[in-house]
């Protein structure tokens, strides 16, 4: 076939003329060009309507104020009532916790997990590895309502507790501020440690074991190894993991709603969760509500080029 | 010493073992049992199994939902993977000055956060609704139609296309295929793999998403099934067994997938970072 092809060209060109050929060649240039922005047409002109456009109207919007459709432009008011809006701290407050403890704790954990799974010699390995990654097959909704009636009053974390006489009465975790906060925590790091630790499992693949036997022979402990050879073979990927699990959790939502809609009071509420509060649940705040988000934007740009930084530093 | 360390590894790592089934085997130990035993802490089978699941049919519009989520999910997997995988093969294959500049913009629409531009995109859908009805509010379009191109999976298929052998373009070109049939005919059959990580990562996406079906979606009848558990889990006298029930039907999708196809699983987890 291809054969053919290229038999079939050379029988042609002497017929052309130099201007036809010459002709001919540049539309394929140009024909080739435009073809391959037919590819990504549909995906730039999708990703721009779904996107970027509602992120400069998300901005314009941060400027308006009025209840629905009726918004007017306030200025910079929006953004002066941030300051002073006790729920708007109390969520930035909250999301700040969850991301200083959640985030570090899952990947020390992780990281713990994928040394030990990475042991050669370590037995039941793969049930180990299907056992802790297990959690990422539920949905986040699913997991959080199985949390919820977990840590519930008469859930079975309280039955177990007082059967084995850690506590002498029940315990309404999700009704405590403090206790639903170490709730959500527990439970999003239970989601999401197994999947990180899969990132480290693969980056370990990659790490020469002969270091480890150089540094055994030296005399290294366990520890030193972990901190002086794993963490710094690692720290390209342990940052990957640092910033996607940060913006993510920057954004919680699902379980906030789920596990303790945000109470007791607003004592573990998101910011995800007020700006749905403020536009959908509260008389419609659009203007308001997109002031808040703006706050996300902003965490979120500051955290991704601290992110590129680093990761530039690299090369 | 070594002893002690193996000893405690093994209970380390037990424990992190037993802490990760733990909510799976309760909840399928409840949807076995009356939700009063389930409040009883009772965590061995029992024989409520059938009763649960026909409550939960009887009384919750599961069936619907079901449908819904199915209908979203694979429509949004299906334009996501044509979309995404064009883009990611023009953007490397036919690559040029222009078109990198234009990647990497789209690359900065991932660090949009979907609570930015979700108030933007209701009132978009909202403009739309009387003229376009099918896509409106209220409408499973709009639910597909924003989560259908993301740049992550066109990021994810450029990646992988790096290692597509360039050379079969070329034979297929001089084979006389137009570029679309190169990219249809020799790209889509080659790249099988990738298309089954990415089929896998997007279903997940769609079928477990929250917040947009929460804000777009308003008639009981067009929920989806995050929905209905949502508001399963907000009832003031839960029964158990039947949520728990209706948990283990939204799960099992997803845990067969996971189960069935463990490799391509962890490939389209991965994909964000190869390369």
């Amino acid at each position: 076939m291809s054969q053919l092809g290229t038999k079939k060209a050379e029988v042609d060109l002497p017929v052309r003329t130099k201007y036809e050929e010459s002709r001919r060649q540049k539309t394929g240039v140009f024909f080739k060009k435009k073809v391959g922005w037919l590819f990504v047409i549909i995906s730039v002109i999708a990703i721009t309507i779904f996107n970027f456009y509602p992120m400069v109207q998300a901005f314009l919007l941060s400027f308006q104020s009025g209840m629905g459709a009726n918004l007017e432009y306030v200025g910079l008011d929006n953004w002066r009532r941030l300051f002073g809006d006790p729920t708007f701290i109390a969520a930035l407050t909250n999301t700040t916790i969850y991301l200083l403890i959640q985030v570090p704790l899952m990947i020390i954990l992780a990281l713990f997990f994928s040394v030990l799974l990475n042991d050669p010699k370590l037995k039941f390995k793969s049930f180990f590895r299907i056992a802790i990654f297990l959690p990422c097959v539920t949905s986040l909704v699913a997991y959080s309502v199985v949390f919820k009636y977990l840590f519930g009053i008469d859930g079975i974390v309280n039955q177990f507790l007082l059967n084995f006489g850690f506590i002498s009465e029940t315990v309404n975790f999700l009704a405590d501020p403090f206790w639903a906060k170490v709730v959500i925590i527990l439970a999003i790091t239970w989601r999401w440690t197994g999947y990180n630790m899969i990132f480290y499992l693969a980056a370990l693949q990659n790490v020469d074991k002969s270091i480890y036997e150089a540094a055994r022979i030296d005399g290294a402990s366990s520890f030193q190894q972990f901190f002086q050879i794993t963490v710094p073979m690692l720290k390209p990927i342990i940052l990957f993991t640092s910033i996607t699990s940060t913006i993510g959790t920057l954004q919680i939502f699902d379980e906030i709603v789920n596990i303790t809609n945000g109470g007791p009071g607003n004592a573990t509420i998101s910011i995800s969760q007020y700006i749905y509060n403020l536009s959908f649940e509260y008389s419609p705040d659009f203007g308001y509500a997109s002031t808040v988000s703006y706050v996300i934007v902003i965490l979120v740009v500051i955290l991704s080029i601290i992110q590129f930084r680093v990761a530039g530093e690299k090369k | 010493m070594n002893r002690l360390k193996r000893i405690f590894i093994y209970t380390f790592l037990s424990v992190a073992a037993i802490v990760s089934i733990f909510p799976f085997l309760w909840m399928l130990t409840s949807i076995t049992n009356k939700s009063v035993d389930v409040t009883q802490g009772r965590l061995l089978p029992g024989t409520h199994l059938i009763e649960n699941f026909k409550t939960l049919f009887a009384t919750v519009d599961i069936v619907p939902a079901l449908i819904n989520s199915s209908i979203i999910a694979i429509i949004t997997t299906f334009l996501t993977l044509l979309l995404a995988s064009l883009a990611g093969y023009g953007f490397e294959i036919h690559r040029s000055k222009g078109k990198d500049i234009v990647f990497t913009i789209l690359l900065l629409s991932m660090m949009i956060p979907f609570a930015a531009i979700m108030i933007p995109l209701y009132r978009m859908f909202g403009s739309i609704s009387e003229t376009a009805p099918l896509i409106g509010i209220d409408s499973l379009g709009a639910v597909i139609l924003p989560t259908a191109t993301t740049a992550f999976f066109i990021f994810f298929f450029r990646q992988n296309t790096k290692m597509f052998p360039k050379d079969l373009v070329e034979a297929g070109r001089i084979d006389g295929l137009s570029e679309i049939g190169v990219f249809f005919r020799i790209y889509m059959p080659t790249m099988k793999t990738t298309y089954a990580a990415a089929a896998i990562i997007a279903f997940m996406n769609s079928w477990n998403n929250y917040l947009w079906p929460l804000v777009i979606l308003q008639s009981p009848e067009k929920r989806t099934i995050p929905l209905l558990i949502s508001n399963l889990g907000s009832s003031y006298s839960p029964d158990y067994g039947v949520i728990m029930s209706a948990i283990v039907i939204a799960t099992l999708p997803t845990a067969l997938v996971f189960f069935l196809m463990q490799k391509h699983f962890v490939a389209g987890m991965m994909g964000s970072v190869k390369g």
